[in-house]
């Protein structure tokens, strides 16, 4: 800029510039050495690194200080006003101060906040959170959680069977499911001319629907729901199946069927006509047929994905004990029966029967107790190796943002 | 920035005598430099070098060479890059339009109200960025009032004809991407524009008119170039950060919207591909400072500074 017209007229510019020159290469030079150093001293563990596989420990504080710092998604707790009434009532149960915090907005995000903490070994400042299944895998394998000690959590008999052997946690050594939900198909019948929207074969190319469709940016949710359409077992599909499910979705995305690749904004979306149908979690819906009756769902005949969040207790968690009192309580059913459960299937045996008691509509809604035959037709996305991850998801991403 | 215009020149270069206070300036500018020296070249050398790693997430990233990141990120988002800088510029025009009368406005017909039009101006950033951006999806609903008129008045039309709008839904369009980014960095431009223009001696576009200039001439041959400083840093606080924007594009957008910044959120965030996220990012910075420096250049503002 002015810097040629200022300098240029420099009476010493002459004089001065070889000197200068030379020892600014000297500069330049040694600047350069030191940056390659830099830049080759900087690398990036993998998650295979072995020396991460054992589970860093925190001294337990929980005799001394009645805390439990627990992390969960929004709307995943009974409330009343701003309060939280169960965990009031563990409270004055037990003498245990619960700091409920609602800052686990997607499982990638919160991995990327805690990462470098757990990678250092260092306390994340929380002792509870509710990981996803596919996540879970993941922080077991990188030994980012701790083994519950089962003594604390004699309730954990109360399991669904049916949970009990996840793929992401077999035996269920590390985690007990919070709650568990569906994708499946939504649609605003208002939109759509009365017609229901059946299957995932319909929601990509009907052209009644061009334009007006969004999926899920979770990718095992929407590919999954795919795969099925297509024939293939979630819990053992391959490489190709994979690709060839991408294939379909990307052949809907040119043809100019799907609006968006969204997370729950679909619900909005949805209630203000902008959509006529999308894949939607079957939590999501119950709450919008709260002010929107009419909402249709499917659960498409070839299967849909089964999703569970799961309790888990973070490596160098400082009151771990508490963290697991506090598990116990909740899978008493009497107190499982008082968390939002109505939007969502719960892991505890013994909630239906209260329900029925209580409210009988919501104990024979599908979306929250699913029957056996609902059940069997539900498929779990299969864990996947980090290079599968990887792979899969860059194919994901690339099909996303167009 | 030497693109504010600076104050008149002293009349006498006063000597200092640099006996006792040869570190002073050192020692002034040291808090600036170790900030950044720990907070901007520390983290671009380790991004340099993460963009130049091969490996796997499961095997872990080892510093290689690997100049084919750069290769391979061109060539997989290079649609993403380029409608980044499109949006940028489009958003970057509108501001400009917008901000400029707002910015003459403000600073010699306002009177007394100066100082509120200037908080006025500013009052959005009191706002969480993501709710102002989230806010737009209310506004532009397709029930909502914009999307009425819009429809009524024929705009909506004339939007699809130029390519903005795919559907009749103002939402998810590069219409709603661009609208976005105009009005989240219009503050940025009408701040600098109004320095200019506030410093611009208004007796010199009286000289104009009595030197028989119409309007537009004495704007185009006066007022125009003295404010071209705070057009220049107005233009490039809008530029720079919309062109690198995701939120904008991920809340007002649908998928052929995608921005640049959505591709290296997504591959630091959910792919975990580090190198390729990494080489994203630098050529995004490579292509923003040559862009911007041929851009200062062709301005010409050197010879008004």
């Amino acid at each position: 800029m002015s810097n040629q017209n200022s300098f240029g007229s420099n009476p010493f510019d002459g004089s001065l510039s070889k000197a200068a020159l030379s020892r600014r290469t000297v500069f330049a030079g040694l600047a350069g050495i030191g940056a390659v150093g830099l830049l080759s001293a900087c690398g990036t563990p993998g998650t295979n690194a072995s020396a991460a596989k054992t589970p860093a420990y925190a001294t337990d504080l929980s005799a001394t200080e009645k805390v439990v710092n627990w992390s969960n998604w929004q709307a995943y707790m009974d409330t009343a006003g701003s309060k939280f009434p169960t965990l009031d009532t563990f409270a004055k149960q037990t003498g245990i101060k619960v700091n409920y915090t609602e800052d686990y907005n997607d499982n990638d995000t919160f991995y990327a906040k805690m990462k470098p903490v757990l990678e250092a070994k260092q306390d994340t400042g929380r002792d509870l959170w509710c990981s996803t299944d596919w996540m879970v895998a993941r922080l077991i394998s990188l030994g980012y959680v701790l083994p519950l000690d089962k003594v604390n959590i004699p309730n954990a008999a109360n399991l669904e069977p049916s949970l009990a052997n996840a793929a992401c946690d077999p035996g269920r050594v590390y985690s007990l499911p919070w709650q568990s939900y569906f994708a499946g198909i939504g649609y605003n019948p208002h939109m759509t001319n009365g017609t229901a929207v059946t299957s995932m074969d319909q929601l990509l190319h009907d052209t009644s629907l061009k334009g007006k469709v969004t999926l899920l940016s979770e990718m095992r949710d929407t590919v999954g729901l795919v795969l099925m359409e297509q024939g293939k077992k979630l819990d053992s599909f391959t490489a190709d199946d994979f690709a060839g499910a991408i294939a379909a979705l990307q052949a809907a995305v040119d043809s100019g069927q799907i609006k968006q690749f969204t997370g729950n904004e679909y619900m909005g979306m949805l209630e203000k006509n902008e959509i006529a149908a999308c894949v939607a979690w079957s939590g999501d819906v119950i709450s919008m047929r709260a002010d929107y009756p009419f909402m249709g769902y499917t659960l498409p005949e070839k299967g849909f994905t089964r999703s569970t969040d799961n309790l888990v207790i973070p490596a160098m968690a400082q009151h771990k004990t508490n963290a697991e009192k506090l598990i116990n309580y909740y899978y008493d059913p009497e107190v499982m029966a008082k968390v939002a459960v109505d939007n969502y299937i719960g892991p505890v045996v013994g909630t239906k029967a209260i329900w029925e008691k209580t409210d009988p509509t919501v104990a024979k809604n599908e979306l929250v107790f699913p029957s056996d035959e609902t059940s069997a037709r539900s498929q779990v996305f299969r864990t996947l190796t980090a290079d599968e991850e990887t792979s899969f998801s860059q194919q994901f991403q690339a099909l996303t943002l167009g | 920035m030497a693109l504010v215009v600076p104050g008149p020149r002293p009349a006498k270069r006063v000597t200092v005598k640099r006996k006792r206070g040869a570190f002073t300036p050192l020692l002034l500018l040291a808090p600036a430099l170790l900030w950044l020296g720990v907070f901007f070249v520390l983290p671009t050398i380790s991004l340099a070098s993460q963009s130049l790693q091969s490996g796997s997430t499961s095997s872990g990233y080892t510093f290689t060479w690997e100049f084919s990141n750069y290769a391979d990120a061109v060539v997989r988002y290079w649609p993403q890059f380029l409608r980044s800088f499109g949006f940028a510029l489009l958003a970057t025009l509108i501001t400009l339009l917008l901000g400029y009368p707002l910015a003459w406005f403000i600073a010699h017909r306002s009177g007394k109200f100066k100082t509120i039009l200037l908080v006025l101006v500013v009052a959005p950033f009191f706002t969480n960025f993501l709710i102002r951006t989230l806010a737009w999806k209310i506004i532009l609903s397709n029930e909502g009032l914009v999307s009425t008129v819009f429809r009524d008045t024929g705009i909506t039309s004339l939007l699809q004809m130029v390519g903005l709008l795919s559907t009749d839904t103002l939402l998810g369009s590069p219409f709603a991407v661009v609208a976005g980014l105009a009005y989240n960095f219009l503050p940025f431009m009408v701040l600098p524009l109004y320095a200019s223009l506030e410093r611009l001696d208004l007796r010199l576009v009286e000289a104009a008119s009595d030197l028989y200039a119409n309007g537009w001439q004495s704007f185009w041959k006066v007022i125009w170039p003295l404010s071209l400083p705070g057009v220049v840093s107005g233009t490039l606080l809008t530029f720079i950060p919309a062109a690198g924007d995701y939120i904008n594009a991920r809340l007002l957008g649908n998928i052929q919207t995608s921005m640049i910044g959505q591709v290296i959120d997504g591959q630091f965030l959910t792919v975990m591909d580090y190198p390729l996220a990494a080489a994203l990012s630098f050529i995004l910075m490579g292509t923003i400072i040559v862009l911007v420096g041929l851009y200062i250049r062709s301005a010409g503002t050197e010879e008004l500074v």
